[in-house]
């Protein structure tokens, strides 16, 4: 232990053992905060841990975008979720309905760290030293560096990020917007969103569903798939009921 | 001027497209003018052509015309090439004259049926393949004009594949000529594994690294290829229940054309055959034994078309009797003979046969005479000339092929001229049964509507075909005879055959003999023709139901070969396939679904429980780094 | 000069962890999607600590890239949620099983 310490100074050691706490502490509490607002709070309060450590390992400006975008914007999108939705009740996590599930995850996340942590020791695999360019160019600003490598190695990713972005609005707007009156199967550019989120009472209407809409139907009567069920083969239906 | 060549099979093609897309609408009778034509068109740039290669020097009177590179296989280069000399172009003139011909008839023969269109269709295919076959300038451009003829013979000998019997004729030709073609595939492989060429002229000029065991192979096995094609012993069963399909068709291509692309092509191989006299030895002997069997069942047929299907087995007989023994300008020779009296004795009985109402049964014609006068002497043409009486144009082909068999050995000369005697009697039989004698055909019509028939010769598309073709049997003898300044097919084909020809030294005294000889021979058998059918009908000590039966070769062939395959497919069908293999594929089907059954299961549909295997595959991975790491 | 690189991963690790069990173990979905947001926050923490020790800025545009996509997987995400919960309120991630085999 005493090894791990040698090169830090005190201050350092400090900052990282108060944000570690803080991540850590937050981290729990997303997992075991039954209201989701509060587990949104906790998310906020690691994500400023991890920025701080950012800073720390003298990464200033994914620190500050940490801060802005996920603590500001992701975050943020999270809670106007939450409540326009109008799910902020509390969840029962007392036990859990599937058989083993929490066990097996419990054993499995510990299985996950302990590899980590004995990969962590020091010996890593791989020794491969700096395919994009240094890190530490002199009295070169971070922000500075970053910012040429993104512009000039990394330039063909950054701009299909862009488009990656234009692509999630339009599937988003796509996702949440309402049908247009009529409900006629003609009518609507894209019958799967339509039939997706389309209001409780069009459910009669069964000529034109999109795939999602049946899984969401179903949730009413959760015994699962049942023959005959619109848009479901009926010999996939008997199948499934014959199991 | 040579080189359009590329134009005598396109015209056909063109044909033939043309009918297929639209024959139906057409109709009749113009889509068969429509074929008429391009088979002429094609017959036009034939001769056109020709004159081009006769204008050249002898020496220099071969061209190559390449289109384009087919493929090419690591050293196999495939060249989509005509190859013009004068054996191809004689074959290609007399392709597409006899085609013409028969196709103007066929448009008076079919005018009644109600596939009319698909007939031509069939018939123009059939001339492009045989244009490819003859034209081809490498042997495997050739055997896709071998396959494509034989497909269409297969089409045609089905035309009326309502029909059991013809149905099954056409399949019987499918699977005989399928024997042959092994045998012509298997050359090629030979061929070109020992010269590394396909083309004629490359082959030829390799042949001398060749050794004498392989080029035997490569004759012997082209000879099974061509026996299966032309209907020479063992495989020539076929061409008899050929006849099931119209009589153009048999006219056309189991008499004048394809049933001689054998011949053709054991011509156009000359060099090898010419270095292997083994296998030229075979195929003389086979060729002389299958004329010798062929005139013998003729003589006890009764069904007009079987006498000329076993004749034309006969004549291709003689026509390899020529080839082995190296007389290949008299199998041309022949050859072109026997397709214009051949196809004249085959449109002639057509007429009969149409006049009579379908009716095939000599027994049950006669005294046709004077109620079709043309048909009645253009037969009696046929018949003169089939049977060498001079001068007629059979006299000169036949005593050719005699001669140089005499000069091989005598033996081959005696069965030859036997055979002789024997193809003047049965068509003499042939024809008096139909045309003189007793009027029987309004009695003995079973269906009993023989005395409303009214038999009169056909209209003048269909006379005329006969009457040219009467004419060219007639003088046909003068394109070789044997003085010198005659002998032109014999000059014209020296630059292609005249080094692997047999040179017969025989003075002019005994030409003489043989002359005078080869006609006693057709005299003797006209003479015994007249003197027993010229007014009895019935003969049945000349008649015996061995050569009915026609040697029982048919029955052996269903008994033994037939009927065992048949039943180890039937075999193969109960056991192996039904139970074997459709077993195996059931049970792996069966197998897999049962393994789906069971692992379905594993998809519960929760997504935490998927997250969980995705966790578990993680857990996996890392203890793998870690195990490498640490090990 | 901060603590060893080793401490960093621990403490990634460990947020992995945690935010793989909570991905687990929860049914809101909403929360599910939160733990998500912490386990991409670790590998985001173990990439700067790499590019720390390993002099590479590589690490810090990977880790750029990363909170681009976050962002919008969870834009997309957030999408189909609010989707679902347009026709059934208060569905949890167990009550959607229908691709059950």
């Amino acid at each position: 232990m005493h090894l791990f310490l040698a090169s830090a100074t005190l201050p350092d050691t400090i900052t990282f053992a108060i944000a570690a706490a803080i991540c850590i502490v937050g981290s729990l509490g997303v997992v075991v905060s039954t209201h989701p607002v509060h587990s949104a709070l906790m998310l906020v309060m690691t994500l400023f841990g991890v920025a701080v450590l950012f800073v720390e390992e003298n990464a200033q400006f994914l620190a500050a975008v940490q801060v802005i975008v996920y603590a500001g914007a992701i975050v943020v999108l999270f809670l106007f979720v939450i409540m326009l939705l109008g799910v902020d009740r509390a969840e029962s996590i007392a036990a859990d309905p599937l058989r083993g599930q929490r066990l097996t995850a419990l054993l499995l996340g510990l299985l996950v760290l302990a590899e980590v942590v004995l990969l962590g020791r020091g010996r890593w695999p791989t020794g491969a030293h700096s395919t994009a360019g240094a890190l530490n160019q002199g009295t070169k600003p971070n922000v500075n560096v970053l910012g040429t490598s993104i512009f000039t190695t990394f330039l063909l990713p950054f701009e299909i990020t862009s488009a990656l972005l234009v692509i999630a609005i339009v599937g988003a707007v796509v996702l949440a917007r309402r049908p247009r009156r009529p409900v006629g199967g003609a009518s609507s550019p894209i019958p799967s969103a339509k039939g997706l989120t389309g209001p409780p009472e069009a459910e009669g209407d069964d000529t034109d569903r999109g795939p999602l809409q049946m899984g969401v139907e179903d949730l009413e009567d959760s015994d699962g798939l049942e023959a005959g069920r619109p848009g479901v083969p009926a010999t996939h239906g008997q199948e499934g009921s014959k199991s | 001027m040579l080189g359009a060549v590329f134009l005598i099979p396109l015209f056909p093609f063109v044909g033939f497209l043309v009918l297929a897309a639209l024959g139906r609408k057409l109709g009749n009778p113009r889509a068969g003018w429509l074929a008429t034509a391009m088979v002429l068109a094609s017959f036009v740039t034939t001769v056109i052509v020709f004159t081009g290669l006769f204008e050249r020097s002898p020496a220099s009177r071969s061209y190559t015309q390449t289109w384009y590179s087919w493929f090419t296989v690591d050293r196999l280069h495939v060249t989509a090439s005509l190859l013009v000399d004068p054996l191809s172009m004689t074959m290609a003139l007399f392709v597409t004259g006899v085609s013409t011909l028969i196709h103007l008839y066929s448009i008076g023969y079919m005018s009644h049926d109600e596939q009319f269109p698909k007939f031509f269709v069939y018939l123009n295919l059939f001339v492009v393949s045989m244009l490819i076959l003859v034209l081809g300038g490498n042997f495997l451009l050739t055997f896709l004009g071998w396959e494509g003829v034989g497909v269409c013979s297969y089409f045609l000998i089905s035309f009326w594949f309502d029909r059991p019997s013809a149905a099954s004729a056409g399949k019987k030709a499918m699977i005989f000529n399928r024997i042959g073609d092994a045998g012509f595939l298997l050359a090629m492989f030979l061929i070109f594994e020992r010269t590394g060429s396909l083309q004629y002229t490359t082959v030829f000029s390799r042949l001398g690294h060749v050794g004498t065991p392989s080029l035997t192979a490569i004759a012997l096995l082209l000879f099974l290829g061509a026996a299966g094609k032309s209907a020479q012993l063992p495989l020539y069963p076929w061409l008899a229940d050929a006849m099931e399909g119209p009589t153009p068709v048999s006219a056309l291509i189991h008499a004048a054309t394809m049933v001689t692309a054998g011949v053709y092509l054991m011509c156009r191989v000359a060099p090898i055959l010419h270095l292997a006299p083994d296998a030229a030895h075979v195929v003389a002997i086979v060729g002389v034994a299958t004329a010798f069997l062929g005139a013998t069942i003729a003589c006890a047929q009764n069904d007009i078309k079987k006498i000329l299907a076993y004749s034309t087995i006969s004549q291709l007989g003689y026509m390899f009797l020529a080839v082995g023994v190296g007389a290949y300008v008299a199998a041309i020779f022949l050859m072109l003979t026997h397709a214009f009296y051949k196809a004249l004795l085959f449109l002639g009985a057509g007429s009969v046969i149409h006049a009579m109402g379908d009716e095939q049964d000599t027994k049950r014609f006669g005294a046709l005479a004077r109620l079709m006068p043309i048909t009645s002497i253009t037969f009696l043409i046929a018949w003169l000339s089939i049977g060498g009486v001079p001068p007629f144009s059979g006299f000169w082909s036949k005593g050719d092929v005699l001669e140089n068999a005499y000069a091989m050995s005598p033996l081959l000369y005696v069965v030859g001229a036997l055979t002789a005697v024997l193809t003047a009697y049965y068509l003499g039989r042939c024809y008096l049964l139909t045309f003189r004698g007793k009027q029987r055909w309004a009695e003995a019509r079973r269906d009993g509507k023989g005395a409303g028939l009214h038999p009169h010769d056909p209209s003048w598309l269909m006379t005329l075909p006969l009457v040219v073709l009467a004419a060219a049997s007639t003088v046909a003898g003068i394109i070789n005879l044997p003085i010198h300044p005659f002998d032109l097919l014999q000059r014209w084909l020296d630059p292609v055959v005249g080094a692997q020809l047999r040179q017969l030294h025989f003075s002019v005294g005994t030409e003489w003999v043989f002359a005078i000889g080869d006609a006693v021979l057709a005299a003797l058998g006209v003479s015994i023709a007249i003197g027993l059918w010229r007014r009895v009908a019935e003969h049945p000590a000349l008649e015996p139901v061995f050569l009915r039966r026609a040697w029982y070769i048919d029955w052996a062939y269903d008994s033994f070969v037939a009927r065992g395959s048949t039943e180890v497919a039937q075999v193969t069908f109960d056991d192996v396939e039904t139970k074997g293999i459709d077993g195996a594929v059931n049970g792996f089907g069966g197998l897999v679904a049962a393994a789906g059954r069971r692992l379905r299961t594993v998809q519960t549909g929760y997504v935490r429980n998927y997250a969980l295997g995705l966790m578990g595959g993680l857990v996996l991975i890392l203890a793998y780094v870690v195990v490498r790491a640490f090990a | 000069m901060t603590v060893s690189a080793a401490w960093y991963l621990t403490l990634a690790a460990a947020m992995f962890s945690i935010g793989a069990i909570g991905l687990l173990v929860r049914r809101n979905v909403l929360v599910m999607f939160m733990c998500v947001e912490l386990m991409l926050n670790a590998a985001n923490l173990t990439f700067v600590t790499f590019a720390r020790e390993l002099n590479d800025v590589g690490g810090q545009a990977v880790v750029f890239f990363v909170l681009v996509v976050a962002a919008a997987e969870v834009v997309v995400g957030l999408g189909i949620i609010v989707a679902i919960y347009r026709r059934r309120l208060g569905a949890t991630a167990d009550d959607i099983h229908v691709l059950k085999g």
